[in-house]
């Protein structure tokens, strides 16, 4: 009989063999490495937007409204309201005094309205970050020969500021308070509608339902709801939460709304939306978590005549805690960053209010980020930026407080 | 087929046969177990041996194909019956596994849980837990290992420690009767031994059926020994039953020599 592995043979296709190796290695590390890359441009980006010179200027140049060679920040508070008084439109002034009559306001109140609604400071250019750090002459230069009254500061566009004021239509005191408190309301709102129901669902295909038709209908359901895309959740939210339930999502039936001003476009909606959304993935998860419970350690728990209730809760959900929370995680990254249903639904895309409770509306970072880059002006862009910072930001901290959740549950099962 | 009478039956089957789905595992098997005995079932692989071992506490219904025809009784009633919940006779029949499968908790819990779910309530005459959770450790030959790092999770033991600690677990719910499926396959010959010499001590209060491929550990540990075999349609079906000493060493099947000489199997 031959030799099937003669050497020269084997040594040949060893040969092949390691060649092959080392080609799909390249190919896995170059995979790798386009994702960073790619990643990293998409941070850089960012970074490059969010921070940057900022030339600033004002409609009126503050020294024409010197009064009798006294400068603005030199008046006493009677000569500044005459100054506006005499800047501002009628009606402008009666609003103003509406608000809060001028007799009451202190006169640094009145010299920051004197400020924003007379002098209105305005941006005159922005730079990126890269822009910003290697061009720093040109732009000086530049700036100094275009507005001449213009004053180049450096500015990060996430500030504290950003974070406490809500939308304005004016770049400079634009922020993105009402959008991070709508997210985090909705977020919220999903999360405790989404959780329980995935895991119960979970647990009763898992471990109660017979292996027939029906159920195996509904799985393979369940495994397609969660590819369709987001948009049509959006116009199931609409017809179901906006629309036929509008009662109870408005507020109404519970007496918290005016019933004229009430419609069902609210935080309680967008939740509810998400909540739809986002339950297959949880469910799919959470199954794959339970399903992982070695059945050798529900055996033992069976044969010490435990109920399958008491096998479910002492042993089955401990062990899959980790794998729920894991798919929870991604179900609330998937969540947070959605804008299409949100908008179908109808977040709000200019708010200035804090969000009050469940039926308020809202607008939410997404929905936020997509207003800004639509506008014409290149402020809002960096503002955008900022908001995309701050929505990662957010993201990361929730996610980082799951991962510290979960850890927390393994350590439980498997230490001490 | 011979079914040996006892003086003093601890469960009893009664013509049973069992089924997967269509395909019939174990078929019209009739024995009566001793009390305080150990009964070894043995057979080659496949034969239906711990099939039949899971359906001396219904565990085989956690599989929902799994059905069984005939009737196994245990304390005068047929625990299929309709009327009898499964719980209950898992309670008082408990069982020790292949693979050690400690929980993933305490040595303390691990010994404490099934009998909290059982409903142990100490008081005036009857043990603390704690003093519940000792006694069943020092009946598991356990307890001097263990009695420093109670607190320690049960997964940190030896295989064999762990082993002895599901022993210890099934204890605490005081069952009558203790089936094991091949108690000591997964440890070694050392830890083997200590099961052994375990189950030797525990047969004055309880009654034990061990399910094993070793024919040895069979001959050292058991006072009764079934020999199970697969007939023609791949069913298995009860050969021989009978004191050990005697089916090891005049047999009265020729399939029952053929296999305890080492001929098949």
């Amino acid at each position: 009989m031959n030799k099937p592995f003669l050497t020269p043979y084997f040594d040949e296709n060893l040969g092949r063999r390691r060649l092959a190796e080392r080609v799909w290695n390249v190919i896995f590390r170059a995979s790798t490495t386009a994702g960073i890359i790619f990643l990293a441009l998409l941070l850089f980006n960012i970074l490059n937007q969010s921070f940057g010179y900022v030339a600033m200027t004002t409609k009126v140049d503050p020294d024409t409204l010197a009064v009798n060679g006294v400068a603005l920040e030199d008046m006493d508070k009677d000569s500044l309201v005459a100054v506006l008084q005499a800047n501002v439109s009628k009606g402008k002034f009666r609003q103003l005094e509406r608000e809060l009559p001028m007799a009451e306001r202190s006169r640094d109140e009145v010299y920051g309205l004197v400020w924003s609604d007379v002098v209105e400071p305005e941006i005159a250019g922005t730079w990126l970050l890269v822009d910003s750090i290697l061009h720093r002459e040109k732009i000086l230069a530049e700036t100094a020969q275009k507005f001449p009254r213009a004053e180049v500061t450096f500015r990060s566009w996430v500030s504290p500021q950003f974070l406490a004021t809500p939308q304005a239509s004016n770049p400079l005191t634009a922020g993105v308070r009402t959008a991070i408190l709508g997210s985090l309301y909705t977020i919220l709102i999903t999360i405790l509608i989404a959780f329980p129901l995935g895991v119960g669902a979970a647990i009763y295909l898992e471990e109660y339902a017979a292996d027939n038709r029906l159920n195996r209908l509904i799985q393979t359901n369940i495994s397609n709801l969660a590819g369709v895309p987001s948009i049509i959740y959006g116009m199931l939210g609409l017809a179901i939460f906006v629309r036929t339930l509008e009662p109870l999502t408005s507020g109404v039936m519970f007496g918290a709304t005016e019933p004229g001003t009430a419609n069902g476009r609210t935080i309680l909606s967008a939740g509810w939306t998400l909540a739809l959304l986002v339950l297959p993935l949880i469910i799919i998860n959470a199954q794959e978590a339970i399903r992982s419970v070695s059945a050798s350690l529900k055996q033992a728990s069976y044969g010490l005549g435990a109920t399958r209730w008491q096998t479910i809760w002492h042993h089955v959900l401990p062990g899959a805690m980790p794998g729920i929370l894991t798919g929870t995680i991604l179900a609330i990254s998937r969540a947070i960053g959605e804008t299409a249903p949100l908008v179908v639904v109808g977040a709000a895309t200019y708010i200035t209010f804090d969000p009050t409770g469940l039926f308020s509306k809202f607008t939410t970072l997404p929905i936020q980020i997509y207003q800004w880059t639509a506008r014409p002006q290149p402020e809002f862009r960096n503002l955008a930026a900022g908001a995309i910072l701050v929505l990662l930001i957010m993201l990361m901290s929730l996610n980082a407080a799951a991962i510290l959740l979960r850890n927390r549950f393994r350590k439980a099962l498997y230490d001490r | 087929m011979t079914a040996e009478p006892t003086l003093n039956p601890a469960i009893e089957a009664r013509d049973i046969s069992l089924y997967y789905g269509d395909f019939r595992a174990v078929k019209n098997i009739s024995m009566t177990v001793e009390q305080n005995k150990v009964t070894a079932i043995i057979g080659p692989s496949g034969c239906g041996k711990s099939t039949l071992l899971r359906a001396f506490n219904r565990m085989n219904e956690l599989m929902p194909s799994a059905r069984l025809e005939g009737e196994i009784r245990f304390m005068g009633q047929n625990i299929y019956a309709p009327e009898v919940d499964p719980v209950r006779v898992r309670r008082q029949i408990g069982m020790v596994f292949q693979k050690p499968n400690p929980f993933p908790k305490s040595i303390y819990d691990n010994v404490a849980w099934g009998a909290r779910i059982n409903g142990f309530k100490s008081g005036i005459g009857t043990p603390s837990m704690d003093d519940w959770v000792e006694h069943c450790l020092r009946k598991a030959a356990l307890w001097d290992e263990v009695k420093d790092k109670l607190r320690q999770n049960g997964l940190s033991l030896s295989g064999g420690q762990q082993q002895r600690l599901c022993i210890a677990r099934t204890i605490a719910i005081q069952p009558q009767i203790i089936l094991m499926d091949e108690p000591a396959s997964a440890l070694d010959p050392i830890a083997t031994l200590k099961i052994e010499e375990l189950m030797r001590e525990l047969i004055e209060e309880y009654s034990i059926i061990v399910v094993t491929h070793n024919m040895q550990q069979a001959a050292r540990v058991s006072d009764y020994t079934a020999f199970l075999n697969m007939d023609t349609d791949r069913a298995g079906t009860l050969v021989e039953y009978g004191p050990t000493d005697r089916i090891f060493t005049r047999p009265v099947d020729p399939r029952t020599e053929a296999y305890i000489t080492g001929r098949f199997g």
